[in-house]
This record gives C-alpha cells, sequence and structure tokens, in this order.
C-alpha cells in the first residue's frame, strides 16, 4: 500500500522510478552478460588462455595476437576484405529491392495477403542453422556455379557488353555480379521490407491528398513526400543491412574467428580478430550515420 | 455540332488510354510479384520434392521436380536418427520458454524506452543498439566461461556453480533482454509504443491507475501486433540457433544439432561404417539434409501460418518508425 502511494505522487516522479524500473533488468543484463564478458574478452585478446581443471589461466602476451592477425596469418586480411566488399556491393541492392517490394506490397490489388505472406517467408526459412546447412550444401553450390553459367554472366554476354564500350568494366562487373546475385538479396531482405512497408503505411494520405489538389503527379510526390517522409527508415535499414551482413553467422569473417577459438593459435589470436572487427563495424556505422543522417527528414 | 463529337472523341480516347494504362500497371504488377514469389519458394519447393525422390530419381537426369517413384523412406530414415520426437519437444519446450521470456522483457524495456523521460535514457538506448552491432562470437568464450563457473562474478562462495546444460544461460540472458537479437526487439518494441497516443496512459493515471495498471492493461492490449512480431521472430530465431544451444548446451539434444549430424548418421547405419559408394555420395547427403531441414522448418511454418494473419495485420499498424 505504501508502495503503491510512493508511485502516484507526482509526473516527474512517475517518469523517473517508471523509467529506472522498467529498464532497470536490461541494465542488470547488460552488465553481468554483456559489458563484463565484452571487458573480458577484450583482456583476453591481450593473454595466451589455457583452460584448467578449475578454471582457466592467462599469460599476458601484449599485442601480439594481433600481430599475429595481421601480419602473419593472411586469412584475416583477405577474409575481412572480402566481408567488407561483399556488403558495399549488397547493401544498395538490398535496399532498393526492399524499397521497390514494399511500395508493390502497399498498393492495392487482389491477392495482396498471399504476397505478403510469401515475401516474408524468408525470414522464416533463411536462419541460422538452416542457412548454414545451405552454404555447405552440395546441390545448392551445384546450382549456383550452373545458375553463373545459365544466367547474365555468361562469358559472351560479357565479352558483348565489356566490347560496346558503354560502360566502364567495373560497372559492368557490378552489374553482372547484382543480377547473379537476386536469389540472394531477395531471401535476405525480409525484415527490409516490413520496416520500409510499416513506414508507407504510417504516412497520412491526408498528404497525398493535399499533394494531388494542388497539382502534384504521382511522380512528384513520390519524391517530394514519400522519399522524406520515409528516410529515417532508410537509416534504419541501412544500419539492420549492415549490422546483419557483418555478424550473421554465414559471414566468412565470422566463421574464421569461430574456427580460430577452437583450432591453431586459440582462444587469444580469435578474440584479437573479433575486436578489430568490431572496432571495424563500429567505424563504418559511425562514418554512415555522419553522412546520412543530414539527408534524413524528421518529422517531429 | 462537330465540336461536340471531336469532345465526345478525346474525352473516349482518355478514358480508353486510363484504362489501358491500368490494365498495363497491373500486368506488369503480376509479373513482378510472381517472379519473385517464384524465387523465394524455389528452395522449399525443391526441398520438399527432393526429400520425396528415391535414390533412383535423383541419378535420373529426366526427374526434375515430381518424384517418379515417390519414397518416405528418407523420412523414416532421418526421423528416426534425428530422434524427431525428443529433439523436438527439447527444441519446443526450450523456444517456447526463452521467446515468451524475451517478450516480456523486451516488451517491458522498450515501453520504459518510450515513455519514461530520465536521465540516463540515451545512453541506456545507445547501449541497446551496442548490443545489437558486436557480433555474438567476439563474447560467446567469455560468456561460456561465466556460466561454466558461475558465481555471480565473485558474490557467491566456491569455484562456482557449472550452469552448462541447463536452462539457465538462456533464462538468464533472456529475462534481462541480452538474447539472441534482443536488442532488435526492444528498438521494435519501443518504436511500437512511441506511435501509441499519450494520452491513453494519461487518462488511466487521472482514473487512479498506478505505473504497471497503466502498462499491463491499457498499454500491452494495444500494442498486441508488436507482441505478435516480436514472438514469432524471437520463435524462429532460437528455433534454428546453433551456436548458443551448442555453446550452453552441448551433446545432440536438438534440433539443429540433430540436423547437422544426420546425414552422416544414417550413411553410416546403411554403409555399416564403409566407405559410401557412389549411390550414397554427396547428392544423397543433400537429399537427406533436404529432408531434415525440411523436419526442422515444418513446425515453423505451420506456426507462421497460424499466425500470419496477426503478422500482417500487424505491420499495417506497427508504425515501425525512425
Amino acid at each position: 500500500m505504501k508502495l503503491n502511494k510512493r508511485f502516484r505522487v507526482t509526473v516527474e516522479n512517475r517518469g523517473k522510478i517508471g523509467g529506472y524500473l522498467f529498464t532497470l533488468p536490461f541494465v542488470v543484463g547488460f552488465i553481468l552478460f554483456f559489458l563484463y564478458p565484452f571487458v573480458q574478452s577484450i583482456i583476453f585478446s591481450l593473454n595466451k588462455l589455457s583452460l584448467t581443471t578449475e578454471g582457466y589461466e592467462l599469460e599476458f602476451v601484449r599485442f601480439d595476437n594481433y600481430y599475429y592477425s595481421i601480419f602473419t596469418n593472411t586469412e584475416f586480411n583477405q577474409a575481412f576484405v572480402e566481408t567488407i566488399t561483399e556488403m558495399v556491393i549488397d547493401l544498395p541492392l538490398i535496399l532498393a529491392f526492399s524499397f521497390f517490394a514494399a511500395i508493390l506490397l502497399n498498393q492495392k490489388f487482389k491477392g495482396r495477403a498471399l504476397a505478403r505472406v510469401i515475401f516474408f517467408l524468408p525470414v522464416i526459412y533463411s536462419a541460422g542453422v538452416v542457412l548454414k546447412m545451405e552454404q555447405n550444401d552440395f546441390v545448392t553450390q551445384l546450382m549456383k556455379e550452373s545458375n553463373i553459367n545459365f544466367m547474365f554472366s555468361g562469358e559472351a554476354l560479357q565479352v558483348l557488353l565489356k566490347q560496346t564500350k558503354f560502360l566502364p568494366d567495373a560497372m559492368i562487373t557490378y552489374v553482372l555480379k547484382a543480377v547473379d546475385n537476386i536469389p540472394v538479396i531477395i531471401r535476405s531482405s525480409g525484415i527490409q521490407i516490413l520496416v520500409f512497408l510499416a513506414g508507407l503505411q504510417s504516412i497520412p494520405v491526408s498528404v497525398y491528398e493535399a499533394a494531388e489538389v494542388e497539382g502534384a503527379s504521382g511522380w512528384e510526390s513520390f519524391w517530394l513526400i514519400t522519399l522524406p517522409m520515409i528516410s529515417p527508415l532508410i537509416l534504419t535499414n541501412i544500419v539492420y543491412t549492415v549490422v546483419d551482413k557483418l555478424t550473421r553467422a554465414d559471414n566468412e569473417l565470422v566463421l574464421l574467428i569461430k574456427d580460430t577459438a577452437f583450432t591453431g593459435r586459440g582462444y587469444g589470436v580469435s578474440t584479437a580478430m573479433a575486436t578489430m572487427y568490431f572496432a571495424a563495424i563500429a567505424v563504418i556505422l559511425g562514418i554512415i550515420f555522419k553522412v546520412f543522417s543530414r539527408y534524413v527528414f524528421y518529422r517531429e | 455540332m462537330k465540336r461536340a463529337i471531336v469532345l465526345d472523341f478525346v474525352k473516349d480516347n482518355v478514358l480508353v488510354r486510363e484504362k489501358i494504362k491500368k490494365w498495363l500497371i497491373s500486368i506488369i504488377r503480376a509479373v513482378l510479384l510472381i517472379g519473385i514469389s517464384y524465387i523465394i519458394l524455389l528452395p522449399l519447393i525443391t526441398k520438399f520434392s527432393n526429400s520425396f525422390m528415391s535414390v533412383r530419381d535423383l541419378y535420373d537426369q529426366t526427374v526434375k521436380w515430381i518424384p517418379r517413384n515417390i519414397t518416405t523412406e528418407h523420412y523414416r530414415l532421418v526421423w528416426k536418427h534425428m530422434k524427431y520426437p525428443v529433439t523436438f519437444f527439447n527444441t519446443f519446450l526450450l523456444t517456447t520458454v526463452v521467446s515468451l521470456l524475451q517478450l516480456f522483457s523486451c516488451t517491458v524495456i522498450g515501453y520504459g524506452l518510450a515513455r519514461f523521460d530520465f536521465r540516463g535514457k540515451n545512453l541506456i538506448f545507445a547501449l541497446v543498439i551496442l548490443t545489437l552491432i558486436v557480433p555474438p562470437q567476439m563474447i560467446l568464450i567469455p560468456l561460456y566461461l561465466n556460466f561454466r563457473f558461475f558465481d555471480l562474478y565473485g558474490l557467491l562462495p566456491g569455484t562456482g556453480f557449472n550452469l552448462i546444460g541447463t536452462y539457465w544461460p538462456f533464462i538468464l540472458t533472456s529475462i534481462t533482454g541480452n538474447g539472441l537479437k534482443n536488442g532488435l526487439f526492444i528498438y521494435i518494441m519501443r518504436q511500437f509504443f512511441k506511435g501509441m497516443p499519450r494520452e491513453l496512459e494519461e487518462a488511466g493515471y487521472i482514473d487512479g491507475a498506478g505505473l504497471f495498471r497503466a502498462f499491463f492493461s491499457i498499454m500491452l492490449p494495444g500494442a498486441i501486433p508488436g507482441l505478435v512480431i516480436i514472438f514469432l521472430f524471437s520463435f524462429v530465431w532460437q528455433w534454428n540457433d546453433y551456436i548458443f544451444i551448442t555453446l550452453f548446451m552441448g551433446g545432440g539434444a536438438f534440433l539443429p544439432q540433430a540436423l547437422e549430424l544426420v546425414a552422416n548418421n544414417v550413411i553410416i547405419e546403411i554403409t555399416g561404417g564403409a566407405a559410401p559408394t557412389e549411390m550414397q555420395g554427396d547428392q544423397y547427403t543433400s537429399l537427406l539434409n533436404n529432408t531434415g531441414m525440411i523436419l526442422v522448418i515444418a513446425p515453423l511454418l505451420i506456426l507462421y501460418a497460424f499466425m500470419q494473419r496477426y503478422f500482417i495485420e500487424s505491420v499495417e499498424r506497427s508504425g515501425i518508425v525512425g
């Protein structure tokens, strides 16, 4: 009874007490199950770790593990560059596709509900262990290879395109790679479509009606209403896609980090790699925020 | 007189053009939708038809989609070697517990971040995002060691308890909103609550409701669409997770682990340990894997089928906005 009374005191008090009370579980969990292991992992990266029956022993080796990952072990640099390149290639494609798909799914047509159910299916079947098994699957690999020959990167077309000299070579390679990647792009866009779709539906119809009365064409209202209104979500989706691409379990570098932990040079090197990788992700996200937040329009 | 006819003609023309335009748009849309749906459904259909093929069909070039000799033999073998009823039950129990806990904790935390003004709110929100961008592999082993020798960081006496092989690591991380992808769930719920009108709670407070009453009986019912999204995602990701389950549970008592081993085990049974013949080679392994994957995904598809109505509805109402 007493407790109840205290909660009801004032509006400002309610804000403070409520805020701390509701977020307390997270703060406790963050310190115990995230921050502590996180700091420990950085400490491990400066040590050589060996397991004993009563726990583990650490031997301080300074930055040896870092030197080793960068200079001695060539796999890390290679996997790093490949992972980042792949992310840079896929990011614009995923964004463009999910935006386009959301606009498509937002229109009124027969069978819309069914189309939506299908479009979000990859979220269900393309995750975790199933995704991992697919990566290693013999037939999937085979299909991928035959697809590459079958689809547009067929050599004849490539040569033909390059001979026409309309576009720079790098661009042609990018486009061809993009075309080959279509199934992957479509299957990893589920959540992004969801976010865009929700955003499109939150734009009040009255804004479009007002524009129409003023004589704006559909094209104009897309560029002047839809795009600015949805720009915060473009940023959200960029961040989600970058994080998802860089931390998902079938990512080459993540696999390398995991394999290194249990074989070869052991856990110290693995954490050193992970720490550097995390720092790189943080820098990339920082740059993205810096560049894109200038273009984002907030309604409030 | 002539003028009226011309006008009429122009009017008709415009109408016809409008009609053609509409037709064209819906045809293009239908083509796109069918094409994309095909790409999305292709792997599911391939796996499904593959899993009923006899080995003869597998190597028959003329058989592509529809098996000529339908067999359920693979299902029998995979079912047996995955110990499907047991692993299914284990996975179902753990996943249900974990996703219910995460549903609760992420909703509460998201609400706290959405509705109250207090010092440190932005910091806590930044920390939520931080948990999302750190690759889980980075903290795997310290986390393992902490649960292996769990002494609450020196607060408990002795060398601590061994929590590995129990539900505790999952329960503790889930109830505090630090489980798999929980940052995303907290983010979604925060956006969701932000989109709900403040007047709802204000009215509740004026009528004498306390903090918890306002949250549970006023805000939660309105947030059901958001809860559906969170529950579905959390369930799916936990069900498919093999990283944390291997780390914390070991053994092979769960579906993801059973799936990874099943092809190998079946082939060993058939060959009796000898080297596999060509008929039991890579394609056969892949067929067994496909069958196993169907068995793992099937419950999720059923769940999705039941929830999709609420799920699609919730997309309409969720307002997951920047």
